[in-house]
């Protein structure tokens, strides 16, 4: 793996975002609306609500944190659109780029552009809303970094996926999150959940930070084992989507797929 | 115009061998698009590879640059297989093609630093500076290449394809959109370039005045095999044609009077 080579990836996103306001706009202006919708329903719910339950960490963290994990994957998928778009997967990796490189790439461009997101959300949540991820104490850490790597992991598994089904596949990328998010507790503890759905509850990492999260707040005891085998997990799904997308290049090699990208067939 | 380099013979030694192809083969379904073709290009040497539409040539190329696996044979850059290590194979290989334009939604420099970086080129901000000069592109620096005109867009696309001085440059049909003035100043810098560097070319066209003028050795491809090769200068009277156009027609229209099996 080289750096210089990788960071032509990022400067090639750099260059792209820096240049155009329908990229930079993204980047802050939905999660900054989604912050102050739900802001102001957690304010709604705490004027309403008898029991003197703050929502605020509860709804607007989860919003928070889960529009990370969102802005991670498609900080990703983003990144390769770009190659789909323009075409130009036979100049990309007709050169001495190898995937190692060009995933590492495509990682260092979402944590930038994923960071700003973060930074917008935390900046309004706080100073608008008042929540305090002091509250969440030191459990913040491995909280973010568990859906940092499922944001990743979602990512590269989106873009594989476009590159084997070709450019149209887009749009079932884009709603792959909100297919997860019902099945990971982001507003709503698991156990609320039908049986089957815990199981597959079981297996998402992060409906063990949401589930933590929950646990914080209402001061009740936060479990370091759950919180650690979301990470592992978290880890073993990154390093099989890194598996998939070598497996679907390799595949598209083979059969002529990357060659022949527009026709979206190999046949 | 025309190099004067000297035309790689069977059994020349492996440093003056840039480009070295054996049995190549290539299969979509249960067609052969590439049947056991095998051919070198040396050093300072420009190897035209002619043929009819789906002849394989675009095929070739695309196994060489590694983005299709041939499904038998060897592609060695300058000794390297591409098979046991592709990047360093393509480290001193590169390409320009009509159908690959560069992306639209950079400028010209950005397009040039970002692949100059995927090269690892020393010297890059020189580097980039001499190529403008040399392709006439210094006044589009700063220009979104998907606003240049064709005529543009192939010489950046060649500055690109100079970027890492190449020992094997790939030329897919590089003159194809352009009118005949620009694409006699496009052989001309062509041909500048890669005699500074040593570079050998594989050069598709289907120009058959062009690969009379540029190139040292032709190799005509029909239905995936090499049917003829030799000097594009000497060749059609040997066949009994007049012209390398001639020679042309009658390997696409009629390949089994020139010795097709």
């Amino acid at each position: 793996m080289s750096l210089t080579r990788t960071l032509a990836v990022v400067l090639r996103q750099a260059y792209l975002i820096r240049g155009s306001f329908s990229r930079m706009f993204p980047l802050f202006a939905w999660v900054a609306i989604d912050m102050v919708l739900w802001g102001f329903i957690t304010r709604y719910l705490n004027s309403v609500s008898a029991s003197g339950f703050n929502f605020v960490p509860v709804l607007l963290g989860a919003v928070l944190l889960w529009d990370f994990l969102v802005r991670v994957m498609q900080g990703v998928t983003m990144a390769f659109f770009e190659d789909v778009w323009s075409r130009n997967f036979l100049n990309i990796f007709a050169t001495p780029l190898t995937i190692a490189d060009y995933l590492g790439g495509l990682i260092l461009s979402s944590i930038a552009t994923s960071a700003v997101g973060l930074a917008i959300m935390l900046a309004l949540a706080t100073t608008v809303f008042g929540l305090s991820f002091l509250s969440y104490g030191i459990m913040l850490v491995p909280y973010l970094t568990i859906l940092f790597l499922s944001g990743i992991a979602l990512g590269i598994v989106g873009s594989a996926a476009v590159l084997r089904m070709g450019p149209a596949a887009e749009w079932f990328i884009w709603p792959l999150p909100a297919l997860i998010s019902p099945f990971a507790g982001v507003f709503y503890p698991i156990e609320t959940l039908p049986t089957w759905m815990q199981y597959v509850s079981a297996m998402l990492p992060p409906s063990y930070v949401f589930e933590g999260m929950r646990a914080v707040v209402e001061g009740g005891p936060v479990s370091l084992e759950a919180a650690l085998w979301g990470g592992c997990l978290a880890v073993i799904y990154l390093l099989a989507a890194c598996w998939f997308f070598t497996r679907t290049y390799r595949y598209a090699v083979r059969t002529g797929l990357l060659a022949r990208y527009s026709a979206e067939s190999a046949a | 115009m025309r190099s004067t380099s000297t035309t790689a013979a069977p059994g020349d030694p492996v440093q003056s061998t840039v480009l070295s192809v054996a049995q190549l083969r290539k299969s979509y379904g249960g067609t052969a698009a590439v049947d056991g073709v095998s051919f070198s290009v040396g050093r300072n040497e420009i190897v035209g590879l002619v043929g009819p539409n789906g002849a394989g040539k675009t095929t070739i190329i695309n196994m060489i640059l590694g983005v299709l696996e041939p499904g038998s044979g060897t592609i060695r850059v300058g000794g390297v297989d591409i098979a046991a290590d592709r990047s360093r194979a393509l480290q001193n290989t590169n390409f320009a093609a009509v159908y690959a334009p560069l992306p639209g939604n950079l400028t010209v420099v950005q397009n040039l630093r970002v692949f100059g970086l995927i090269y690892g080129v020393a010297g890059l901000r020189a580097r980039i500076d001499a190529l403008l000069a040399q392709f006439e592109l210094d006044r589009f620096r700063n220009v979104k290449c998907g606003v240049l005109s064709s005529g543009e867009q192939t010489r950046v696309g060649l500055a690109k394809a100079m970027l890492n001085r190449p020992r094997l440059l790939l030329l897919d049909e590089p003159t194809a959109s352009l009118d005949p003035a620009a694409a006699r100043d496009i052989r001309a810098r062509i041909h500048d370039s890669v005699a500074q560097a040593s570079t050998g070319i594989l050069w598709t066209s289907h120009n058959m005045y062009e690969v009379q003028e540029v190139c040292d050795r032709v190799l005509f491809l029909s239905r995936g095999r090499i049917l003829l090769q030799g000097n594009p200068r000497t060749l059609p009277g040997e066949h009994g044609k007049e012209s390398l156009e001639e020679l042309f027609v009658t390997v696409a229209r009629e390949p089994l009077s020139l010795g097709e099996r």
